[in-house]
């Protein structure tokens, strides 16, 4: 780089300017990289044309923080150019498009805040985020996957919401993955995975929030890219939903101090991950569960007090983001002094308290008549707080250190980057053909794959994440003495009203056409809603991705998206919040497409809510849905090693029409059991309810809905709008007229005895008894 | 007394997070309760109670050992309140992290006159070293305390249990043998049919020795338990153990204080 573009104005503080308007492209991204902006030349050479002066260190890093595909989704904002035409920004034209559409009125804020926020009772709103700690897990998997929680709890906070619930979801590659096939830079899955559980727990518990949804999934391609999904559910009166920042209001900063851990956090989620990521370290959080909980008690205090204007949690981009987006949504400006902020050490440099990412903290707007009440509740619950400043009518972020200002930027350039553009190429999946020979002794081909990772028992995991704490919960995640898994968790958040909380996922990542992928995705979060009990679904995207620069990437997001925007339209169910965690590459290869899709019902009556487990011998089970040739990227032939054959596809004008008949039979009470079909089919549906079981099940397959002459098929192929239904035995009747013209059929009986016993298409018998179905789940 | 004019604080310090359902459990039996952070406590204030509860938690991180901390502050600050109150007596319960807060003051198992001065039993680390949330069985035991009045002696309740450190274990055999001799094992952990669970994972979800789940004081009105009674109070939290219809068995523990504080 050439030689005056950078000038230190000041040793101490250090403080250097940089002087943009001399700059060539080369200098541009010398710079970019060097500051760790992570901003490309178009947006570098924007910020040059803007400025007639040289830029602080402390201005250029605001840039690099507000533009960066964490803080902006500056990829789901942009153009994307395809063979046929450009597309104006993926989030409108498909996510947001289909909320806007369905136009639903119970959708109170979607797409605004920090969550997205449904009505839940005439009085109250639910509140629901779910976000990714993708990078940080890898690097620092316990304090990675602990302020991933933290983070997501903060959101409900910064929305007045007080937490109810936690959900995770993970990814990780094989634990028995052997070291030789490690590269430089990754850490062995196993330790990953112990570290991430052990994080997610340790949060949630040390909070006292119960974890009731969740998924785990292992697979060679996680080796290099960890996926942690966490998510948190909250509730508030509506009247309590205060976003007022007026002029003259202080902003005051409450929580734990600012550090130097988590320096260029969101930066660092917006690139690749490199082989030397252990230097990246800083840029991890250290979490502080017991900091948050007082945090917590503080906000649903002020918020009872209507003491403030504004709230929003401080997360990627530290100060400088959450000021600046106060102030933004606002329409008003403020001014900042960093001397306020409380430091957990000496020497930290003006952009380092700018931009830290420090954890537990929180930003109000309080008009000051009503600081000294706020400052009393903080110190009560033995917090720091400061005021950072007050907001005027500016429109201008400033911030001052030691007298001198440090920043000075005009909001409306900072909150408008330049779009960028991608291109995206069409990738076309076909199926191959399938080469398995049918296997004779299905019983055995059951064991095996109840004892897959991707099939087997949770209980090790679950269990160790309290579902229980608030005293709450309804529909537990583990069922019974042998822990067999629920659909969905269910929720009671309100002591006076019988009404429920349904929180459900769905994630499909095997499939390997992205548009059915995100149509089974969702499909998947809504079926099991349904099968506990719930409806009027709201929905919620979370996007693992690679590299958004490189052209099949772009292609394969932009048909998950299509795939969004149809189903969502088709199912009735409206986006209500998502995030897209992108630049998940490691030395390893691109993460595989992952799309998580949750889903936020009601029950209007919690006693209603249906488990898993089955209820008494003689009771009829009904199959729903029709079992077709879908076995392409099966929990089966994934635990075989074999590819080709199709994939799950998704009706919707089947299956909205089951669902809407499940849920009215579930409010007659004539559902006794009921088990969605996934990961391993119905295989592994009806093991799992004999495993949660005192009795057992027996299945004619031949009475069922089959598309498929072979019995592995029939017992293991993922097809789409499947559920296993223990209907209360004298209301056959009642419940097939529920279903009049629905694919459904009487396959079994509830039996006595503790075991499975399938009679094949072919007429034999197949006996399982519970202690092997047990022993295989739990890999005992 | 007079129900209405009884009144129950429950006590909360930085990282306690299960003070609201107590609150709910007891307020739904008709007893007042308020919430207070023990820096509010000021001196005297506790004999305006006629039930103290250290609710569940993470208190001050259960940095050190679980409850180790509050247990400290506790003996530093309002010490000589409480010992008046469980002289006089009054009903404290510690509930998982309360009981081991109560334990870690040496209020339970106590000494020779109220409290002990050091710690004579811990609550270590599971035996299976996880965190563990399950619903397991509890066997009442016959002790003569109002906590355990409404059940009998061998019934057994369904209460889920929620802890990392709830391994019951006394400074030595002579303090176990005497909690045994002198009935105040309160509930153990115990199989489906009642039978104590021996040790038998999961039944004895921790490994607390003689399967311990429950102790009170010498005179019963202090008690300590690991499940959560509050998490088991209402039919609807039961379900998959036996609700949703009908009271959860917990709720039975709750019934015993209020019995209590109307013969008062």
């Amino acid at each position: 780089m050439r030689e005056g573009l950078i000038r230190r104005v000041s040793e101490d503080p250090p403080i250097v300017a940089v002087d943009l308007r001399e700059a060539e492209d080369a200098d541009l991204l010398e710079i970019s990289r060097g500051m760790g902006l992570a901003l490309s030349l178009p947006e570098m050479k924007a910020i040059k044309e803007k400025f007639g002066r040289p830029l602080t260190d402390v201005e250029l890093q605001t840039f690099g923080q507000t533009w960066s595909e964490h803080c902006i989704h500056k990829t789901f904002r942009g153009v994307v150019e395809t063979e046929s035409g450009a597309v104006e920004g993926l989030l409108k034209t498909y996510i947001a498009r289909a909320t806007r559409e369905l136009d639903r009125p119970w959708c109170f804020s979607v797409f605004e805040d920090n969550a997205g926020l449904v009505d839940f009772d005439n009085g109250h709103v639910i509140a629901a985020k779910v976000e990714t700690h993708n990078h940080p897990s890898a690097i620092e998997p316990f304090g990675g996957a602990a302020t991933g929680v933290g983070g997501v709890i903060r959101d409900i906070l910064g929305v007045w919401g007080e937490p109810i619930a936690v959900s995770d979801v993970l990814c990780f590659g094989p634990l028995d993955i052997g070291y030789s096939e490690l590269v430089p830079g990754i850490k062995h899955p196993r330790y990953i995975y112990k570290g991430v559980v052990a994080g997610v727990g340790s949060y949630g518990n040390n909070m006292g929030i119960p974890n009731v949804s969740g998924a785990i999934i292992f697979d060679r391609n996680y080796t290099g890219n960890v996926v942690v999904y966490c998510g948190c559910f909250g509730i508030l009166p509506k009247r309590s939903y205060i976003r007022q920042t007026m002029e003259g209001d202080l902003a005051v900063l409450v929580g734990g101090r600012t550090g130097r851990d988590g320096i260029h956090g969101v930066t660092f989620a917006s690139t690749d991950l490199p082989e030397e990521s252990e230097g990246l370290r800083s840029a991890v959080q250290i979490p502080n569960p017991l900091v948050e909980e007082r945090l917590r008690r503080a906000v649903i205090r002020v918020r009872d007090g209507r003491l403030a204007s504004g709230i929003t949690d401080l997360g990627g981009g530290g100060i400088s983001c959450a000021t600046g987006e106060m102030a933004s949504r606002s329409g008003l400006g403020l001014i900042v002094n960093l001397d306020n902020v409380k430091l957990k050490e000496g020497g930290v440099a003006p952009w380092e308290i700018w931009v830290s990412e420090s954890q537990e903290r929180m930003l109000f707007s309080v008009p000051s008549r009503n600081l000294e009440n706020t400052s009393r509740i903080f110190e009560d619950e033995e917090l720091e707080w400061c005021v950072l400043g007050s907001f005027n009518s500016t429109k201008r972020l400033k911030a001052t250190y030691r007298g001198a200002t440090v920043c000075d930027l005009g909001l409306d350039f900072l909150y408008s980057p330049p779009r960028i553009k991608r291109r995206a190429v069409r990738v076309e999946t076909a199926p191959r053909p399938l080469m398995l020979e049918e296997p004779e002794d299905l019983a055995s081909e059951i064991l095996s794959l109840l004892s897959d990772p991707n099939v087997g028992s949770r209980e090790g995991v679950v269990r160790t994440y309290d579902h229980e704490v608030r005293g709450a919960t309804v529909v537990k995640p583990v069922q019974g003495e042998s822990g067999s898994h629920n659909d969905a968790g269910v929720i009671k958040p309100l002591k006076d009203s019988w009404v429920g909380v349904v929180i459900s996922c769905g994630i499909n990542p095997f499939y390997p056409d992205p548009y059915w992928m995100a149509a089974c995705s969702l499909e998947e979060a809504l079926r099991n809603n349904v099968a506990v009990g719930g409806r009027r679904i709201a929905i919620l995207d979370n996007f693992v991705w690679g590299n958004p620069e490189r052209e099949d990437r772009i292609g394969s997001l932009l048909r998950a998206c299509e795939a969004c925007y149809d189903f969502a339209k088709a199912f009735g169910t409206p986006f209500i919040s998502g995030k897209d965690s992108l630049y998940n590459e490691s030395p390893m290869g691109p993460v595989r497409p992952t799309l998580l899709i949750t889903g936020v019902g009601i029950i209007p009556d919690v006693r209603k809510a249906v488990t898993s487990n089955l209820k008494a011998a003689g009771d009829p089970i009904y199959l729903l849905g029709t079992t077709k040739e879908e076995v392409c990227g099966s929990a089966y032939l994934r635990s075989k090693g074999v590819e080709g054959g199709d994939w799950p596809r998704v009706d919707p004008s089947v299956s909205k029409r089951v669902m809407n008949a499940l849920t009215k039979a579930i409010d007659l009470g004539i559902v006794a059991a009921c088990h969605d079909l996934s990961d391993g089919g119905l295989g592994a549906a009806a093991s799992e309810m004999v495993i949660g079981s005192e009795e057992g099940i027996f299945l004619d397959l031949g009475r069922g809905l089959m598309s498929t002459s072979r019995n592995d098929f029939a017992v293991f192929s993922e097809s789409a709008g499947r559920f296993l239904v223990e209907v209360r035995s004298g209301s056959e009747e009642t419940f097939e007229a529920t279903f009049e013209g629905l694919p459904v059929r009487h396959v079994g009986e509830v039996l006595r005895e503790g075991a499975l016993r399938i009679q094949d298409l072919k007429g034999r018998e197949h006996v399982l008894e519970k202690a092997d179905l047990l022993r295989s789940w739990r890999g005992d | 007394m007079d129900l209405r004019k009884a009144r129950a604080c429950i006590l909360r310090v930085g990282g306690t997070n299960c003070d609201a359902e107590v609150r709910v459990a007891l307020e739904e039996l008709g007893l007042r309760s308020d919430v207070l952070h023990m820096n509010w406590l000021e001196k005297g204030r506790l004999s305006e109670y006629q039930l103290l509860v250290f609710p569940g938690g993470f208190s001050y991180g259960d940095y050190v050992r679980a409850g180790a901390v509050w247990g400290k502050k506790v003996l530093t600050r309002i010490r000589r309140d409480l010992e008046r109150f469980v002289e006089d007596g009054r009903l404290v319960m510690g509930i998982c992290n309360g009981f081991q807060v109560l334990v870690e003051a040496g209020v339970l198992p106590g000494g020779d006159g109220s409290f002990s001065t050091t710690p004579r039993a811990v609550l270590a680390n599971n035996k299976s070293a996880k965190y563990e949330c399950r619903w397991v069985f509890l066997r009442g035991e016959g002790s003569q305390t109002p906590f355990a009045r409404r059940v009998g002696n061998g019934e057994t309740l369904r209460v889920p249990v929620g802890h990392g450190e709830g391994r019951f274990l006394s400074e030595s055999e002579g303090v176990l043998q005497e909690l045994i001799r002198s009935n105040r094992v309160v509930f153990r952990y115990s199989r489906p049919s009642g039978e104590p669970a021996k040790g038998a994972y999961p039944f004895n979800p921790n490994g607390s020795s003689y399967d311990i789940a429950a102790i009170c004081n010498r005179d019963g009105n202090v008690m300590g338990m690991m499940p959560h009674p509050e998490r088991a109070f209402f039919g609807w939290q039961a379900v998959g153990y036996g609700g949703p219809q009908g009271p959860a068995d917990g709720r039975k523990i709750f019934e015993g204080i209020i019995d209590y504080i109307m013969e008062l």
